[in-house]
């Protein structure tokens, strides 16, 4: 498509001086005629040309427009939403815990936050933070804290700098708020533990979700939360007391602002639980062992409901919450007395004399022990055709001894006899009914099965055959046998049944938030102990009875009781005494990491049980004088309301050491059985439950 | 009137008034023309409304250059064309000047020397020079064997590339882009030979390597931005991406007037000036879309009509480059802010908000409505 050239060599610059006259029109030439013609038609087919090219073009324009908003709509409809769209999560409350009566175990509580906007800042920040340390206590450890935040946070968003502010900080800073553009005070909500130490190994505590808990949690449970259960209760029943959180689907600006609700999912908040400890209990157990390392556990015999369970020392959950720091984790950590562990339901400890009712139990039942029968206790025990002596603690011996006496007394010969008349098989099948050797699968986290030592479980690991003398030092509760504390007060709240029981718990109803409805958790039934003839268990229960009553090892303690209690002492050997040792120094020039762990099981009203306790209290020496009290207190507390006995609790005064005399010890020879503790197991509170702050 | 040998031209005598298009063209308004400029503008307004996030008062600032453009517009109307062809020497220069007193005293505005300050107004020449560009060029080729010679092409692409290299330097790639493009236009309809054409083309084609280095940093940008917009999607390509999703997001009947997310959340930016069209094609839909570029194609129609229709080269030459100019302009911002076309400064006509571009662009069309309604009766 070419343009026709015009022909002329005309003289093209009389063509060239733009408008004329039409004088000179009148002489232009024919030529130039045709040029001016055929210059138009040239003009007509360029605006052709031009005119194409815009119908090309805008067809072009029509076709990547159709592509955009047509074919690809759907692909930036999402691009547009996801522009604008915030989901903000809407955290849960978190649920409640109370105690059987209501009393508040962890609570959520107002926590004042003073945040600063940067945004919003007039001047330097620096002297902001300055003024504002004038007001409130501000440590390096907050502000360097508040720089990290507010790297990571957009600038129109405010900085949390303090979360817990006393009411009188809040007070000052509003006095002089003018001061403070960019500067506010907003309410949060912070876990508080009204009982602090007290519970701590019950209720646990919440904090700070880990890399380590985003592993095992569903992150959509999580949205808006930043604190999860890390130990107790808070842990075990984390999925009812979290709840659901909701959410909101915001407009938001290019800025990310927020602009206004487009959509709002409704979370729900968490449920409330109300657990089977009586707080005045747990608060009376707790002062009553008082500076002693332990446990102490009550149980509700008919039903199973834990009413006490103590772990001292115990530790301040405050910290954990608000984000304890590394100094102070550490401390706690290498603390000598382990105050992270609790012992209630991980300390394994041999349960000393404490193993005899249910041994006598055992011996009924097998029908290998006459309880009338009376067995001479010289002072020692010898196996037939052995050298080896099974010494009685008491070294005179108790002379002839039957099942109350045995038992009042706790004389070891009487219960070698009867161990080495049932043998290891029969004993392993009742103690193992009574719930030793097996986890409780209790409702709160961590807990240790102790070990019940079998034929089986001496070949698997030793290697070995079972050996009788092993079989002596289990009936008297030492050798491979441990327990540990929740174990012992479940046994004795089963002998208080009769060998029926309940599965030990600690939830006792859960409250729906929202409509208030309270749903009770129904106990769980326990195979009884099997016995032809319930009357053993009363047999049984006759001489526990009679422990504290005069010449009874609890006397001294249970003497004016106004109501009628069984019971058995015991002290375990923490530490064997060398072959060529006679007899072990005095309590208190002992180190105190090898003195006897003292123990007491009891239970009571003797006809109508309602309450069931084992107190363990680590190197206290005797159960009678140290563990016994503690126990006395809490029955006292639960069946009464009031502590009636209040005899000072100095289990390591030297007056009472001297009434001590070396109890249950085996020592002649230690591999025989009277070993501290057997070598594949670890001592008591070896894996304390170290949970990262 | 006059003997028949003789080509007499006669004043167009006064006639009846027969139509309300024939009675606006005694005051030299084209009918077609300024009801298509006006439904264009009345858009526009409607748009400026809801990009500018419901700003009244930019509406009405819009609203004043749309009327001082539309007084300009029925003024440059009211002159014949022979008074811009004889005028075109003096425009040229004068906006030539301008161009050189900008480079030398000019306003910086946004890392940009393009404002001349005035005083009491501030004033772009490179706008100036849009409208004398064409009207030197048409003025020079007027009269002048057509297709052009190498002496007088050359000198045509003189007198386009200086005030071209002028406004590139402030730098305005834009503006210094549609004044070259209105120059060459008058060329091409005065008949440019298809080998000096394509000669061109194969030159630019290899000197675009050389170019590359004359860049500013943020127009190279702009080119790889264009190439690859999600190679920088929060920096350089975040214009051109966010101004997708805003028309994707459209569909085909749009989000409804003001209820356009994207311009409103502030992702889109410039919303209210280059990249207006974006907001239109999203509140709006494909089906606005259409209706847009079809007021555009009729204007662009009707000023190629009316260049067809001119009396002389000079007319000619200028309404036909004024009406492609026109539709580059409209190409150049829809093609961008669709993402066919790198990004370059250049405002939807009409709609942007923006001053002198609009009084300008008006005055284009008067000069055009000065062509259609000056018709002398030629008889042989």
């Amino acid at each position: 498509m070419n343009v026709p050239r015009p022909p002329g060599r005309g003289d093209s610059s009389s063509l060239g001086r733009g408008a004329r006259g039409p004088i000179a029109l009148l002489n232009t030439s024919f030529e130039s005629m045709k040029n001016l013609h055929e210059e138009k038609q040239a003009f007509t087919t360029r605006v052709w040309i031009a005119a194409i090219g815009c119908l090309v073009m805008l067809s072009i324009l029509v076709m990547r427009m159709t592509d955009l908003q047509v074919l690809e709509h759907d692909y930036y409809s999402t691009r547009a939403d996801d522009n604008r769209m915030r989901l903000v999560p809407v955290p849960p409350v978190r649920g409640l815990v109370y105690d059987r009566n209501g009393a508040l175990l962890a609570q959520n509580v107002p926590a004042f936050v003073l945040e600063i906007t940067p945004e919003q800042l007039p001047g330097k920040l620096d002297d902001t933070l300055a003024r504002l340390g004038q007001l409130v206590r501000l440590t390096d450890v907050d502000i360097a804290r508040f720089r990290e935040r507010m790297r990571k946070t957009p600038h129109y968003r405010a900085v949390a700098l303090r979360s817990n502010l006393s009411a009188e900080e809040v007070a000052r800073y509003e006095i002089n708020r003018y001061d403070f553009q960019g500067v506010d005070v907003t309410a949060g909500l912070l876990r508080e533990y009204p009982l602090g130490t007290v519970a701590s190994h019950v209720v646990g505590y919440v904090s700070g979700i880990t890399d380590t808990d985003l592993q095992t949690i569903d992150e959509a449970s999580y949205q808006g939360l930043n604190q999860i259960g890390k130990t107790g209760i808070e842990r075990s029943h984390e999925d009812q007391l979290r709840g659901q959180p909701g959410n909101k689907i915001i407009e938001a600006n290019a800025g990310g602002r927020p602009l206004r609700e487009l959509d709002y999912q409704q979370g729900h908040a968490g449920q409330n639980l109300y657990l089977t400890i009586d707080s005045k209990l747990q608060t009376t157990a707790e002062a009553a062992l008082g500076e002693l390392d332990g446990a102490a556990i009550a149980i509700d015999p008919r039903n199973g409901e834990v009413l006490a369970l103590v772990s001292k020392p115990g530790f301040d959950p405050g910290p954990f919450v608000e984000g304890i720091d590394g100094d102070s984790y550490r401390a706690l950590l290498e603390d000598p007395d382990r105050p992270l562990y609790n012992r209630a339901l991980l300390g394994t400890y041999p349960p000393g004399s404490t193993i005899k009712p249910f041994m006598a139990a055992a011996g009924l039942i097998a029908g290998t022990l006459n309880p009338a029968t009376k067995i001479f206790d010289p002072g020692y025990f010898q196996l037939p055709g052995v050298e080896r002596k099974y010494r009685c603690y008491w070294r005179q011996g108790h002379g002839w001894v039957d099942l109350n006496l045995a038992m009042t007394k706790s004389c070891d010969v009487y219960f070698y006899q009867a161990a080495l008349n049932m043998g290891i098989d029969r004993i392993d099948d009742v103690l193992g009914a009574f719930g030793f050797g097996h986890l409780s699968e209790i409702d709160i986290p961590h807990e240790k099965s102790g070990l019940l030592p079998t034929r089986d479980w001496k070949r698997r690991v030793y290697r070995q055959a079972w050996f009788p003398g092993e079989t002596l030092n289990t009936g008297i509760g030492q050798g491979y046998l441990t327990v540990t504390p929740l174990q012992l007060a479940q046994a004795a709240a089963r002998m208080a049944m009769r060998g029926a029981g309940f599965k030990p718990h600690m939830l006792h109803a859960i409250e729906d938030p929202a409509t208030h409805n309270i749903t009770a958790i129904a106990p769980e039934a326990l195979p009884r102990v099997e016995a032809k003839d319930r009357g053993v268990f009363d047999r049984v229960i006759e001489a526990m009875e009679l422990v504290m009553q005069p010449g009874g090892t609890a006397y001294a303690v249970f003497k004016d009781a106004p109501y009628r209690a069984a019971g058995k002492t015991g002290t375990a050997q923490v530490a064997g005494l060398k072959q060529d040792e006679t007899y072990a120094p005095k309590l208190d020039a002992t180190p105190k990491l090898l003195r006897d762990h003292a123990l007491f099981i009891a239970f009571a009203p003797v006809d109508d049980p309602r309450i069931a306790v084992a107190v363990i209290a680590e190197h206290a020496g005797h159960g009678g004088t140290s563990a016994a009290p503690v126990a006395r207190a809490m029955i006292d507390e639960y069946l009464l309301g009031k502590v009636l006995y209040n005899a000072p609790n100095t289990p390591l005064a030297p007056v009472v050491v001297e009434t001590i005399p070396d109890e249950d010890s085996d020592d002649e020879n230690p591999d025989a059985g009277g070993a501290p503790l057997p070598p594949d197991q670890p001592k008591p509170g070896d894996d304390a439950s170290a949970v990262p702050p | 009137m006059s003997s028949s040998s003789e080509i007499s031209v006669i004043t167009q005598a006064p006639q009846p008034v027969t139509s309300f298009g024939a009675w606006l063209a005694r005051f030299h308004i084209d009918l077609i023309l300024v009801v298509a400029l006006l439904a264009m503008s009345a858009l526009g307004l409607f748009v400026l409304y809801s990009a500018s996030g419901h700003s009244a008062s930019m509406v009405f600032s819009q609203g004043q250059r749309l009327a001082l453009g539309l007084v300009v517009m029925v003024a440059l109307a009211q002159a014949p064309p022979e008074l811009y062809r004889a005028a075109a020497p003096w425009l040229y220069s004068l906006a030539l000047l301008l161009l050189l007193a900008t480079l030398l005293l000019g306003q910086h505005a946004k890392g940009a020397q393009r404002w001349l300050d005035l005083g009491v107004m501030r004033f772009q020449p490179s706008e100036l020079m849009k409208l004398a560009m064409p009207i030197a060029v048409a003025a020079f080729l007027h009269g002048r064997r057509l297709p052009p010679g190498l002496m007088v092409l050359l000198a045509t692409l003189a007198m386009i590339g200086v005030p071209t290299a002028l406004i590139a330097v402030q730098p305005d790639l834009g503006t210094a882009l549609l004044v070259l493009v209105a120059g060459l236009l008058a060329l091409f309809f005065g008949g440019l030979r298809w080998r000096w054409i394509l000669l061109a083309l194969g030159a630019g084609g290899a000197a675009l390597p050389l170019l590359w280095f004359k860049l500013h940093d943020y127009q190279r940008n702009r080119l790889l931005t264009f190439l690859d917009p999600e190679r920088d999607p929060l920096g350089a390509g975040y214009h051109i991406t966010q101004s997708k999703i805003a028309i994707g997001s459209g569909g085909l009947f749009g989000k409804g007037w003001l209820n356009g997310t994207q311009a409103k959340l502030d992702f889109l930016p410039e919303s209210h000036t280059d990249f207006i069209f974006a907001v239109y094609s999203e509140e709006l839909g494909l089906l606005g879309v259409l209706l847009l570029l079809t007021l555009y194609a009729v204007i662009v129609g009707r000023g190629l009509v009316i260049a067809l229709r001119g009396q002389d080269t000079f007319q000619r030459l200028l309404g036909g480059s004024l009406a492609l100019t026109f539709f580059i302009y409209v190409f150049i911002n829809t093609g961008m802010v669709m993402g066919l076309l790198p990004v370059v400064g250049v405002p939807l006509p009409l709609v942007s908000y923006g001053g002198t571009s609009m009084v300008s662009l008006l005055a284009g069309f008067g000069m055009l409505m000065s062509i259609q309604t000056h018709r002398k009766l030629l008889a042989a």
